[in-house]
Order: C-alpha cells, then structure tokens, then sequence
C-alpha cells in the first residue's frame, strides 16, 4: 500500500468479538470504513463514478485479478445516485440468455455477499413474485419460467390460491385485471443498497484503492486514439484503462471521450409510505398495472413508479406518474388505500433501445463502458462489476460478449423490452 | 408539471395531455446508406444535459405534432414551433442564447 493512508486504514474485521470489544471501550475504537486520500498522480485504472456497479467493478478488479492500483473517481458521495435511489429488487427472472447469465451471476454473488465483504448487506432472498393480471401476461411468464428452467434460474409459475396464500393482503379478484397466477422466484429479494456501496468501498479502501469523492471528471485526455488519463475538478490524473461507469450521465461521459452512445436518460421515480406493521414479506411486482411494492426492514411500504417519457436530468420525476402508480397498487392491495406517503424522489435511469445493459468496449482503445442499466440496475451490481472487471483486465469477458455497445448495428438485441414488457 | 404551449391551437398542455415523441430533427437514413449512418438514426440520440429539441404531439387536444425545444436539466421551456421546421426558427434559437449565453450549435440538416 502506497497511501498514507495505508497502515491506519487497514480493515479491522467487523464481527461480534469486535462489537463487544467497542462496548467495553465506549466505542472509542471503530475506525472509519474507508480512507479520503489525496489523488495520485497515475493510477493503472480508473473508474468513473463511485455507485454500485463502478465499486464492484473496482473490488473484482482487485480480487479477481491482482489490479489494486485504482481510483474511483466520483463527482457527488458515495452511493448517492442510483444506487441509493432504487427499489433495492433483486431477481434473476430474465427471459434472454446473455440477461439470465449475468443477473443469475449477480443474485448468487449477492447469496455471500455479506460473509465476502464482511460488511452486513441485508439480503434478504424473501421471494419475488411477478403477477400475472391478462391472458397475454400468463403466457408471457410461463415461457420465462421454461426459459428459466433452461438456464438454471429457480422459478416457477404459481397460480392464484398460492399467490393468496403468500401474500395474505393482496385482492386476486379485482375488479379490472384479477390475479390469474404469477412467476415466483423464491431465492429473489431485497438487500439494503447503500451497504452494497458502503461494503464495497470499505473493501476497495482495504485493498489500497482510492475512492475519491467529490471530484468530478471534466475531460478525457487522449494520445491519438488511446486514453492517457482525465481532467478533473482536482487536476490531471493519468491512467492506463479507464472506465466510465455513471448511469443516466453516460451519455454526458461518452462525449467528453469522443464517442456516442446509444442512451437515452430520463427520471425514474419511487416512493416510500410511512412505517407500517409487518404485513407483506415478499416483493411484488404488478407489471400490468404497473407498481411494484415491498415492506422494508423499518415497515416502510417501498413503491416503485414510472418513468417520465421524456428525457431529463432532474432526479424528482413528473408528478403524476405518482397518482398512476399509487391507483394501480390501492386497486392490487386494497389496504394501502388509507396509507400516508413519507417520501418521493427520482433518479435517472440510462435506457437502451433494447433494454439492456451495455458492457462494452468503446471506440477509443482503453476505455470501457459500463452503462444502459435503465430501470434495473440494482440487482445487477455484483455481476456487472464481476463481469466488467473481467472485461477490463482481459478485454474479453463470456458475461458481457452480447452486451457490446456495437450490437445496434449488427442487430443482434437483447431484447428485455418485450420480454420483459414494462420496468424491469 | 410540464407544460407546453401547442403552437397550432394554442393551449398551454400539461405534459398530461402530450404524447413525447422523442428526438427532434433526426436526418433520415433508409436503403443504401451506409451502417453507420443507419445505426446512428435508429439508435443513436443526442441525449444532452442541457438544451434539447424534441417532437411533441398534443394527444388529447388537437392532435397534432410539434416541435419544442427546452433544458433537460432544469425543464425550462425555450419555446415550440411547428412538426415541419427543419430547423429551429429564430425566435426559438435567440431565447435559446439568451438564456444559455456560449451554448454552442450543432448543425441540424
């Protein structure tokens, strides 16, 4: 380790020794999760963007191929995109092959998470569950559970007297699109989604990375057609690789680099009521109707909304995407009608024309892309990460040879939109 | 909430009462262009951070589409004009570099 930092920021284990150790002492001795170093002058990698999916690709950088010289370079804090704005879902349900390989890799990664970064994630595989409200919907999950079924993903269609049974407080027999069964996947869940970024930056620390914060890149500084480093708010920094790995500003990122992207960003909103009683303990997914609910550790009904049709940087969302949510889930769950709402925000989401992700090289040698998660990128972080670092450091990666940012042009999609139909 | 001023009839729509037709003044590519320039019309957007021209149709008023230009950052509206423009119109392109003095132009034919 090269920091200053280094020798004091060395991870001591977090454990149960450790917690009766910090209450003999007045919890005196806890030490901060990860250093705020001074930039290097090189670094053999950077990554843009310190969210979910730019950590796990820095953490699998180093754990899975020795490259510990890194910087994660982030404009706002840690975490405070996407990654602590989404619905925390995770599942694997994908009906494409290439989708179903790399979201099964991730929601297995996330089965250890916890244990691997020794930082308590919260995953919670409660289940979840995808309704099945039309004719049309029911063929459609049926083929995925088959697909899935292929592809080792476990799920399975369940009819309406299960879905009853596994959630007491939902009305199958609603007046417009009665529940006629639903695609369960039982090892599926939740997990907290700032501790994924928290863990992941506390073991990236650990290892001797820097996560720099507060600092924004301004530029790509290239020699012919290979990058050479980044402008920054805090001055030049130079690299080997880089890669960008920023979400809805992907399309901002791409330009400063020199190249386009085909992404389109808008706001993606979700809500959050007041504490509630336990009274749903699994994720249910409504596409039809389009709302999608889970009950947080704290009794908070977490509620998923839509996204605005038109391209936006603003993280609030329209406000009538609220309403049509909120109506589709009173008429799903009638119980909720008298619920109050605490808070609301937006995030934007980097949408494909498929709907799927882009895990790619660019067209300037060294850089890598890491973006078009759109609406579901969450679930993904561990295997995006898994497969990006393995892109990075070999320049190929089996997860992410159909997710390459040239696959418009073959027309060779992924195509998750009509599979998947809505938000996914 | 959005609202647009539909230039054919004249409302002030809630974006309620718009259809968004996404990007506006794409140059067209069809059989015998090359893979790039067809790649880049179906796929590719400019997607900015800033000022953007977009197709816009009032769906529950009068129908028809139209054009309208406006901040993807601050959703500030800069001003609407017809579907058939090739570009924008002046009127359009001076509130534009009044309000964002430097913004700088790209070509639109």
């Amino acid at each position: 380790m090269d920091s200053k930092f280094g020798d004091i920021f060395r991870m001591k284990r977090y454990s149960v020794f450790a917690v009766a150790r910090e209450a003999a002492r007045y919890h005196t001795g806890w030490q901060r999760a990860w250093a705020s170093p001074e930039p290097k002058k090189k670094y053999d990698v950077i990554i843009v963007g310190a969210g979910g999916h730019g950590l796990a690709t820095a953490f699998y950088l180093g754990k899975n191929f020795g490259i510990t010289n890194v910087a994660i370079i982030e404009k706002g804090w840690l975490g405070g995109g996407n990654t602590g704005r989404n619905t925390t879902i995770i599942r694997s349900n994908y009906l494409q092959d290439p989708s179903a390989a790399l979201y099964e890799k991730s929601r297995s990664l996330y089965e250890t998470m916890s244990q691997d970064l020794n930082y308590n994630v919260m995953f919670s595989p409660r289940g979840v569950m995808m309704l099945a409200q039309t004719e049309h919907e029911v063929r459609g999950y049926l083929r995925t559970a088959h697909a899935n079924a292929l592809q080792g993903v476990a799920t399975r269609f369940i009819d309406p007297a299960e879905v009853k049974k596994l959630v007491p407080i939902i009305n199958i027999h609603g007046p417009r699109y009665p529940v006629l069964g639903a695609l369960w996947q039982p090892r599926g869940g939740t997990a907290r989604h700032d501790a994924v970024a928290w863990g992941y930056a506390r073991a990236c620390s650990d290892m001797g990375m820097h996560v720099i914060q507060q600092t924004e890149v301004t530029a790509v500084r290239k020699e012919g057609n290979r990058v050479v480093g980044v402008d920054t708010t805090r001055g030049p920094i130079d690299c080997d690789k880089l890669g960008i790995v920023v979400a809805g500003h992907s399309g901002v990122m791409a330009e400063r680099a020199g190249f386009r992207l085909p992404i389109e960003s808008a706001p993606l909103q979700a809500l959050v009521s007041e504490p509630i009683k336990p009274c749903m303990d699994v994720v249910v997914m409504a596409n039809t109707v389009h709302g999608y609910m889970s009950q947080s550790d704290k009794g908070e009904m977490v509620i998923g909304g839509g996204t605005d049709s038109y391209n936006a940087y603003t993280q609030r969302g329209s406000f009538h995407h609220i309403e049509e949510t909120v109506r589709a889930l009173v008429e799903t769950f009638p119980m909720i009608s008298r619920l109050k709402m605490l808070r609301q925000w937006g995030g934007i989401v980097d949408m494909t024309g498929d709907r799927s992700p882009i895990l790619s090289k660019t067209p300037v040698e060294g850089v890598f892309v890491n973006c078009g998660w759109g609406t579901g990128g969450f679930k993904a972080t561990p295997g995006s990460g898994w497969a990006m670092a393995e892109l990075m450091a070999k320049g190929h990666s089996p997860l992410t040879e159909e997710f390459s940012m040239f696959r418009f042009r073959e027309g060779k999609f992924i195509d998750e939109s009509v599979a998947a139909g809505v938000a996914h | 909430m959005l609202t647009l001023h539909c230039p054919y009839c004249g409302v002030h729509a809630d974006e309620t009462e718009l259809a968004s037709g996404g990007e506006a003044h794409l140059k067209r590519f069809g059989p015998g262009a090359s893979d790039e320039d067809f790649e880049g019309y179906l796929f590719m957007r400019e997607n900015p951070k800033g000022v953007h021209f977009e197709r816009w149709r009032h769906a529950y008023g009068c129908g028809k589409w139209f054009l309208a230009a406006r901040c993807t950052n601050t959703l500030e509206v800069f001003g609407t004009y017809p579907a058939q423009s090739t570009e924008p119109p002046q009127h359009v392109r001076d509130a534009i570099s009044a309000k964002r003095p430097g913004w700088t132009w790209r070509e639109f034919s």
